[in-house]
């Protein structure tokens, strides 16, 4: 039974790191842009919510109404402002950018809130918890936020697939210049792929936040995770991000629940064992 | 008999002044205090750990973001090969380098997989399992490190001061011979590759340029270099901590930092590069987070606005080459008959 709560627990952690996939896979579909101060961007989103908690009064589920279009309009500046001038042949520009971005707002953070670990408080929601089945409990808020993140791939995948918006994304991934020719204004549309992958981020910020401490130095962490999930799922694929994910959540849980020390190293491992033997992933949709 | 050329006015100017440097920074020793000496030092091991980067990320285009795998393998090297096999700490240095190489083999295989900006955080996660895996080791302190022991200090060098003297002129030496290494490495027919390379990997390609062997040779020799400079590093600090030994902030974040503002993708801009972070950090040291944030933005509008940094802007303004590196074709008609018309 214990082992069945240990995997438990992984799956509805990998929920979360699917959606620090998600908007990593999305904008790389979009532009093939790998955006290293993802991360970065994740913990900026829970200091958002910080803020506004405090100063609102207000709890953080409802702060997610808040967060999510103020990180989106962030993305979306971001994008027009100053990632769009690094798009290109060149793979160096966006990715050293996006490593400066990743050091800037690291310390900027750290100016303005020290490096002081903080939490958002959720109240009564955080310790509930009920019995699936004999001896296996689950906590309703890491359920809930699984099934927020089930729902935002869900979403993720309609826009892609059945919007405009979405078939704006698909042409221009397929090809810029007869995106183009088309009367696409491809700026405006990779900044509203970027303003889409930080309103994910937004949420998954706020639950990374309510979820356990947070400091300003975390962010690399959590870009790695979300870009291992990526690799796991298969480049490209939505639902991928979320098999990735729970995999990598479970193999934290079960090193974890082994050896405390291990509960990063077995995540990490299982990534490259996984590299080694199926480089292209599990739902591979474009080769990267 | 046609001949390649590969200096200039401004590379014997350049080489000359190096000269005189080198003669200059040789002597520190005997007229500089302590504080100017670790000052130096550091200098030193950025300049190699930024011309490193620079031929892996400039020249072989494989952007690493996780070369503090490297950085604090050879430190990790350092200590266990003097704490536990004790072995003489420069002979240590020397052999760190190898072991790295052999290490870097299977981490190439792997990661190599992984294409472009990929790549990069595919490194990260490498010297993120070896960092891990650093603090699992007791017998090198585990997560909250170790120090060099006493008795294997003392072993270096009777005196403090004499100690200090060879850790410095160990770290010039290592600098001479890496830049040594990697001019002699461009001007082989593999640095034609390489340049080659730098400027269209799929022109490169068509010329009949192996890119996979070149850029696996690159990465397997930089982490080579790397770990050495890693190892002599900690031998200087004296202290090893897993945090310490593969942060990304003092050994890729500052690399990165200077290569772009010197000039990526050109043996010079390292050198100048270093030169003006260590100057700003002289001026913004103390605004603590803010200086790192000021280089971040640096860097930004570097990588924006003049892609091929300081020295890139120099170079193109005036034609200048510090070394040389230039190939230019001497024609064996044009020695028979320089006054010919063509």
């Amino acid at each position: 039974m214990q082992w069945v709560n240990v995997i438990l627990q992984g799956v509805l952690i990998g929920g979360l790191y699917a959606m620090f996939a998600a908007g990593l896979s999305l904008i790389f579909g979009v532009m093939r842009l790998v955006n290293i101060a993802h991360g970065d961007l994740i913990v900026l989103a829970a200091y958002v919510a910080l803020m506004l908690t405090q100063t609102l009064g207000i709890d953080p589920l409802s702060a997610l109404l808040l967060v999510t279009p103020i990180m989106a309009a962030v993305g979306y500046a971001l994008q027009r402002g100053l990632l769009n001038r690094t798009l290109g042949d060149d793979l160096l520009p966006p990715l050293l950018v996006t490593f400066g971005l990743s050091i800037i707002i690291q310390n900027g953070l750290l100016e303005l809130f020290t490096a002081d670990s903080r939490k958002l408080q959720a109240g009564a929601i955080e310790i509930q918890t009920f019995q699936v089945a004999e001896g296996v409990w689950v906590g309703l808020l890491p359920l809930i936020q699984f099934a927020v993140a089930v729902v935002v791939i869900a979403a993720l995948q309609v826009v892609f697939y059945r919007t405009a918006l979405g078939r704006a994304f698909r042409a221009t991934s397929d090809d810029q210049s007869v995106a183009q020719l088309m009367g696409l204004d491809t700026r405006h549309v990779f900044a509203m792929a970027m303003a889409l992958s930080l309103a994910v981020i937004a949420i998954a910020g706020v639950f990374l936040a309510v979820r356990a401490n947070f400091d300003p130095a975390i962010g690399p962490a959590r870009l790695i995770f979300g870009f291992e999930a990526v690799i796991i799922g298969g480049l490209g694929s939505m639902w991928g991000t979320l098999a990735g994910g729970v995999i990598l959540g479970v193999s934290q849980a079960i090193g974890a629940q082994i050896d405390p020390g291990w509960q990063l190293l077995a995540g990490h491992i299982v990534f490259l064992a996984i590299l080694a033997v199926r480089p292209e992933g599990f739902f591979p949709k474009v080769s990267g | 008999m046609n001949r390649v050329v590969h200096a200039t006015k401004s590379s014997r100017v350049g080489v000359a002044l190096i000269a005189v440097a080198l003669v200059v920074l040789a002597s520190a020793p005997y007229w500089g205090d302590r504080q100017m000496l670790r000052l130096l030092a550091e200098v030193f091991t950025f300049v190699t750990l930024a011309s490193l980067w620079n031929l892996l990320a400039g020249y072989a285009g494989l952007v690493s973001v996780g070369q503090q795998a490297f950085v604090g393998l050879g430190g990790y090297l350092l200590f266990a090969l003097a704490i536990l096999f004790e072995v003489h700490p420069i002979a240590a240095i020397l052999i760190a380098g190898p072991i790295a190489a052999v290490v870097a083999i299977p981490v190439a295989v792997l990661i190599f997989r992984l294409r472009g900006a990929y790549f990069a955080i595919g490194t990260w996660v490498v010297a993120e399992v070896f960092r891990l895996l650093a603090s699992q080791v007791s017998v090198l302190g585990g997560g909250s490190g170790i120090s060099l022991p006493a008795a294997v200090v003392i072993a270096m060098a009777p005196t403090r001061q004499l100690r200090e003297f060879e850790t410095y002129w160990l770290a010039l030496t290592l600098t001479v011979l890496v830049l040594a290494a990697i001019v002699a490495l461009l001007r082989s027919r593999h640095g034609l590759a390489l340049t080659a390379l730098r400027d269209n990997e799929v022109a490169a390609q068509s010329c009949g340029i192996d890119v996979a062997r070149i850029k696996f040779f690159v990465y397997v020799l930089t982490a080579f270099g790397t770990a050495t400079v890693g190892a002599l590093i900690f031998l200087q600090k004296l202290r090893i901590s897993p945090d310490t030994a593969f942060s990304v902030n003092d050994w890729t974040a500052f690399v990165i930092f200077i290569t772009v503002i010197g000039g990526i993708g050109r043996v010079e801009g390292p050198i100048i590069g270093t030169i003006v972070f260590f100057l700003l950090r002289q001026v913004l040291a103390d605004l603590g987070s803010l200086y790192m944030l000021t280089m971040g933005a640096v860097a930004i509008v570097v990588m924006l606005w003049a892609p091929k940094g300081l020295w890139g802007l120099i170079a193109e303004r005036f034609g200048w080459q510090a070394l040389p590196l230039q190939r230019r074709l001497i024609t064996a008609l044009k020695l028979k008959d320089p006054g010919r018309k063509s």
